[in-house]
């Protein structure tokens, strides 16, 4: 193996453990996107919740703000010992770090409609829930799902961290290749998938953002 | 069927803010169906509050509003809401329906079916004048004055027979404003909307209303029709409101004929002899005689060529005889401005005014006219001038 370069060991690593990876691939994503989707059913309607009521929206984005300055690796294991190891520690961290964007983005979306549009659906005799579903909420959709594309990004993140409290996916690949002499190779198969991951789900939600914004010209 | 009542009355409503900051108090006005009210004022002076509570966008602190004889704070908002249309200055079109959805907004809340709301767009659409294919555009592919079009055919879309709308052409250039007032005018007359119409502007006000309503620091300080509004301002504020200007303009617009005739024509009865008529001629000058039966009212007119046309063969003895019935006259209400021109046009020297009964009251003169057209031209600052001055001339048109 020592007369194989970096990048040779790499393509040899995946050849003989293509489907662990892609294994860890799979459980990487979804321990992201559970804890997002979660983060989403939580704090859209708290976006929408602080933007009615606007001495709310202080507190409860000043809470989010300080959940985000609390470092991964704390944060892990403050939950950890609440949790314990395993997977729903890190969807639990997952789904409080994405709080944060989701919850911004849906009010500054909210706030971004155009106020003369909600009195005038007001006046024409729209009861305050057919306002949000057929106005503000396609308004201010694809601000809300700008929101869930950052968090998704910062959630891949911290499932690769989340493998120091046994929950796998890329990170534990990651690990493993910081625990061996020579590990580079190892580590770049855990790290590259990761950043792909990344990059390909925010396309994808970009691409899903564009197509189902709601059409204001032909 | 009993005299028709009132579609919204207001009852002594105010909106009281907290720290007991009044945005409007004590409004009190009767709006009947068919009017066109202009609530007009300053920033701040209440007009779009009144408006707004109409619908129940503002909740009044006290006071009622009675719609079509219900009390509205009895009625649901939401239900009450859509069958009163209601047009913003901003428009307010929603950017992500196309116009079609847009102006079916309230039929799709009402829940009707999908070919009567069909037909109800492609009915409406025409009516503003644009062409069928922008049913199927987007808002933000129109200008702003084709927005507020359907803007306003939005407002008709459920057949709401009360329209409230709050500044909508203020936003607009003056030739798009222009041609949208005639719309909702014609809207308004041929459809029998009633309309509540918020403006600062008068002379949207003055070209649109059937009612005026002028309010400043929310109270209303006159409520009256455009001409009444311009013959009679209440106080400085109103007069400021119009402006000097247009109350002269205007003069001509809303004087009367009663304002401006002579009170003491020089007229003989029927049974007078030939005689007394010269006599009376020779004595205040004058080559006609307006003649009257015993009550005052007028029969007709001699003049001096029949006089003398008579003269050569001395049949007549009375006025009776010689009386010419054919004589153009116009009542104590006529405006001026209606028969200026006749009386310039056809070279009547003057012209007798009469009351309903035909009682002879004055005449108005040429001269009269004149003055009044001099200073609709070159303006004057003394009000109070230009009803006196026509008397100094008095009987200066009757003179031979």
């Amino acid at each position: 193996m020592t007369g194989l370069s970096t990048w040779d060991q790499f393509w040899y690593y995946f050849a003989h453990n293509g489907f662990f990876v892609l294994q860890q691939f799979t459980r990487h994503f979804l321990i992201s996107v559970y804890g997002v989707l979660f983060a989403a059913i939580v704090g859209i309607p708290l976006g929408i919740l602080i933007a009615r009521r606007k001495k709310l929206s202080d507190t409860v984005i000043g809470i989010a703000n300080v959940i985000q300055t609390i470092p991964s690796l704390a944060m892990l294991s403050i939950i950890m010992l609440g949790l314990g190891l395993g997977v729903n520690t890190v969807i639990a961290t997952v789904f409080l770090y994405s709080l944060l964007p989701i919850i911004k983005n849906t009010y500054a979306g909210m706030q971004g409609v155009d106020a003369n549009v909600l009195d005038s659906g007001r006046g024409m005799g729209m009861t305050k829930f057919q306002i949000l579903y057929l106005i503000e909420l396609p308004l201010s959709f694809s601000v809300i799902m700008g929101g869930i594309r950052n968090a998704l990004v910062i959630a891949i993140g911290i499932t690769a961290i989340g493998a120091f409290v046994g929950a796998g996916g890329l990170g534990d690949i990651i690990i493993r290749g910081t625990n061996a002499t020579n590990g580079g190779a190892i580590i770049l198969a855990g790290a590259l998938p990761t950043a792909l991951m990344t990059i390909i789900s925010d396309l994808l939600l970009g691409f899903i953002q564009r197509k189902l914004s709601p059409q204001t010209s032909d | 069927m009993a005299k028709e009542e009132p579609l919204l009355i207001l009852k002594d409503v105010s909106k009281i803010y907290k720290g007991g900051n009044a945005a409007i108090s004590n409004i009190n006005l009767t709006i009947n169906k068919g009017d066109f009210i202009c609530l007009i004022g300053t920033s701040g002076s209440g007009k779009t509050t009144t408006m707004r509570t109409l619908n129940r966008m503002i909740e009044p602190t006290s006071g009622e509003i009675i719609y079509k004889g219900q009390n509205i704070h009895k009625i649901d908002p939401v239900k009450l809401r859509k069958k009163i249309g209601y047009v913003i200055q901003n428009i307010g079109l929603i950017p992500h329906m196309n116009i079609y959805e847009n102006v079916t907004i309230v039929p799709k809340l009402l829940k009707w079916p999908e070919n009567k709301k069909q037909a109800k767009a492609r009915e409406l659409i025409k009516l503003v004048e644009l062409p069928e294919n922008f049913l199927e555009r987007y808002p933000a592919e129109l200008s702003g004055g084709q927005q507020q079009r359907i803007g306003v055919i939005r407002a008709l879309a459920a057949d709401q027979d009360l329209i409230l709308m709050d500044e909508p052409f203020g936003a607009l250039d003056p030739i798009t404003r222009e041609g949208l007032q005639e719309l909702v005018k014609s809207l308004q007359e041929d459809l029998k909307k009633t309309i509540v119409f918020v403006t600062h502007d008068m002379d949207e006000a003055l070209k649109l209303a059937t009612n005026i309503v002028v309010m400043d620091e929310g109270k209303i300080v006159q409520a009256a029709s455009p001409q009444e509004l311009l013959r009679h301002p209440a106080n400085e504020f109103v007069r400021k409101l119009i402006g000097e200007e247009r109350m002269l303009q205007a003069r001509a617009d809303v004087t009367t004929a009663a304002q401006i005739m002579l009170k003491d024509p020089v007229s003989i009865t029927l049974g007078r002899s030939l005689r007394s008529a010269i006599q009376l001629m020779r004595e205040r000058r004058v080559d006609t005689l307006l003649v009257t039966d015993d009550e005052d009212h007028l029969k007709g007119y001699i003049d001096l060529e029949s006089l003398a046309l008579d003269s050569s063969n001395r049949r007549a003895t009375s006025v009776s005889d010689i009386l010419n019935t054919k004589i153009f006259r116009i009542t104590t209400t006529t405006l001026i401005r209606n028969s200026a021109d006749r009386i310039l046009k056809q070279g009547l020297k003057y012209v007798p005014v009469v009351d309903q009964n035909n009682k002879l009251c004055g005449i108005v003169t040429r001269s009269a006219l004149v003055d009044m057209v001099y200073d609709i031209i070159w303006g004057e600052k003394n009000d109070t001038a230009a009803p006196t001055s026509p008397a100094l001339k008095q009987g200066g048109a009757q003179d031979a």
